[in-house]
């Protein structure tokens, strides 16, 4: 079996895979982080969400050797200790989730589009999450969380 | 899924060496449509040859005004160079329009074409501009125009152990100007159920001499729609042109029948996305 090697949230890790296995499995299953979700087969939910080399992608639909020597962060690697990420905070004041199965992809899109755009507008938040599907809000209070924590995290 | 062999060699030789080992191995790109495929079942893989860290495969350049796009470049990095943009912006729109960001940082050129889909958006674009395929394979390179690689839908015309290794699009023509537009019944995330791409070229007095009218999604492959051209050429792209361009688009339909679009309706709106795609080109020819 391949061994593959990676930075997860600042931390060098490495295991034994498969080739099959997913991104999303190495990180959940090997490295038993399980805030990033899996909550379809077709690439179309965006629960699995996280940052590699600093690009958003669906670590669904990724293998674990395709990040080899990649740098990669998931929900766990945004908080400073007890302190949450900008994002996270604008979430929870929000209520910008309900179940909050969606709610770690919708924060690693949120951060990427609000690293790319410090002041998006109501029409760009909605255009960037288009690959995160929630099931529960209707989606206005998160895009309220989002405006918000671009703002918190520009400033 | 099982018994998936995954190799990632870092040139152009070692990856048709691989390719050429296995009749069933499969060329990753990016993977939005062979990781789903695998995954749903859908493809049994055995080998897969990742060439995302092949540097030809990797970069974009231009020489003399032409451009070399390698076949494995997201889109997200297309969109990120302005001076391509610049030249050949139907294209960058249409390989934009794939997928959502999470799908651009890692979605290629190369990997749309080569999936054959017949909605992939990006291939009416680029045989509306003219671009061509760079293959590698066992035999040495050859270079084809986009259109000849798909040939049914997820068939293409490689043999055993080629690959795209580039796209090109060739030097600007001054007065040119090219678009691509589709139709999705949702606002986001869908597949289109007509792409349309027009490029031409207009002469000092604002006379079409070139066109090419290129639809995504009517038929198995990417129809190239000669009477759409001929109406256009000699014109000033006025109304009578465009509306006979539209009628020429809608005339070589030949779509499916589905509950995304029944054929009567994909057959009109091949004609209007057509005609406002041609528009857009027009206003990109003039200031050009
Ligand atoms: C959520 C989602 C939304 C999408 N939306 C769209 C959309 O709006 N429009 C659209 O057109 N597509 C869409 N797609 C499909 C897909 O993202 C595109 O077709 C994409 O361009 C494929 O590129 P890739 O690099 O990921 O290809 P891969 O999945 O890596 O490869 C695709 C196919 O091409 C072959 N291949 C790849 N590169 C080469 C090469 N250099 N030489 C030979 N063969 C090669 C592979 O073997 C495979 O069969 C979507 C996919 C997802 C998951
Ligand atoms: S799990 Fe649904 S997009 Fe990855
Ligand atoms: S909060 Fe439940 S799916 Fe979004």
């Amino acid at each position: 079996m391949p061994t593959v090697s990676m930075t997860v949230n600042g931390k060098a890790v490495s295991g034994e895979v498969e080739s099959r296995t997913l991104l999303v499995q190495f990180i959940r299953e090997h490295l038993e982080l399980t805030g990033t979700h899996v909550g379809c087969d077709t690439s179309q939910c965006g629960a699995c969400v996280v940052h590699v080399n600093g690009e958003v992608a669906k670590s669904c639909t990724m293998l674990a050797v395709q990040a080899e020597g990649a740098n990669v962060t998931t929900i766990e690697g945004l908080a400073n200790g007890d302190d949450l990420h900008p994002m996270q905070e604008a979430f929870r004041n929000n209520h910008g989730l309900q179940c909050g199965f969606c709610t770690p992809g919708m924060v690693m899109t949120a951060v990427d589009l609000a690293n790319k755009n410090k002041n998006p507008s109501e029409q760009q938040i909605r255009e960037g999450l288009e690959g995160n599907i929630c099931r529960c809000t209707g989606y206005h209070n998160i895009v309220k969380s989002v405006a918000e924590g671009a703002r918190n995290m520009g400033g | 899924m099982s018994q998936l062999r995954y190799e990632a060699p870092g040139s152009v030789d070692e990856a048709v060496a691989l390719l050429a080992s296995d009749s069933d191995a499969k060329v990753l790109a990016g993977g939005t449509d062979l990781i789903v495929q695998m995954r749903s079942g859908l493809r049994k893989l055995g080998l897969v040859v990742d060439v995302k860290k092949i540097d030809e495969l990797m970069s974009v350049s231009s020489d003399g005004g032409a451009w070399t796009i390698g076949a494995a470049v997201s889109g997200a990095e297309m969109n990120e160079n302005a001076a391509l943009k610049k030249d050949w912006p139907g294209v960058v729109e249409a390989v934009d329009l794939i997928g959502s960001t999470q799908v651009q940082g890692r979605a290629s050129a190369g990997g749309n074409l080569c999936n054959a889909s017949p909605a992939a958006d990006s291939v009416p674009a680029m045989v509306a501009a003219g671009a061509t395929a760079v293959i590698a394979g066992p035999n040495g390179r050859r270079e084809v125009p986009v259109e000849q690689v798909p040939v049914s839908p997820g068939k293409t015309s490689l043999a055993t152990g080629e690959m795209v290794v580039a796209i090109k699009m060739p030097a600007k023509p001054a007065r040119n100007g090219e678009a691509y537009l589709r139709m999705i019944p949702r606002t986001e995330m869908d597949i289109a159920i007509v792409g349309a791409g027009v490029s031409l070229t207009l002469d000092d007095g604002g006379t079409c001499t070139a066109a090419k009218v290129a639809l995504g999604a009517v038929a198995p492959t990417v129809v190239i729609v000669d009477d759409a051209a001929k109406a256009l050429i000699g014109t000033k792209v006025d109304d009578a042109a465009l509306e006979k361009m539209a009628a020429a688009c809608s005339a070589a339909c030949k779509p499916i029948d589905d509950k995304r679009g029944t054929i009567e309706y994909r057959t009109k709106v091949a004609g209007v996305m057509a005609r406002r795609a041609a528009l857009i080109a027009l206003e990109r020819a003039r200031s050009n």
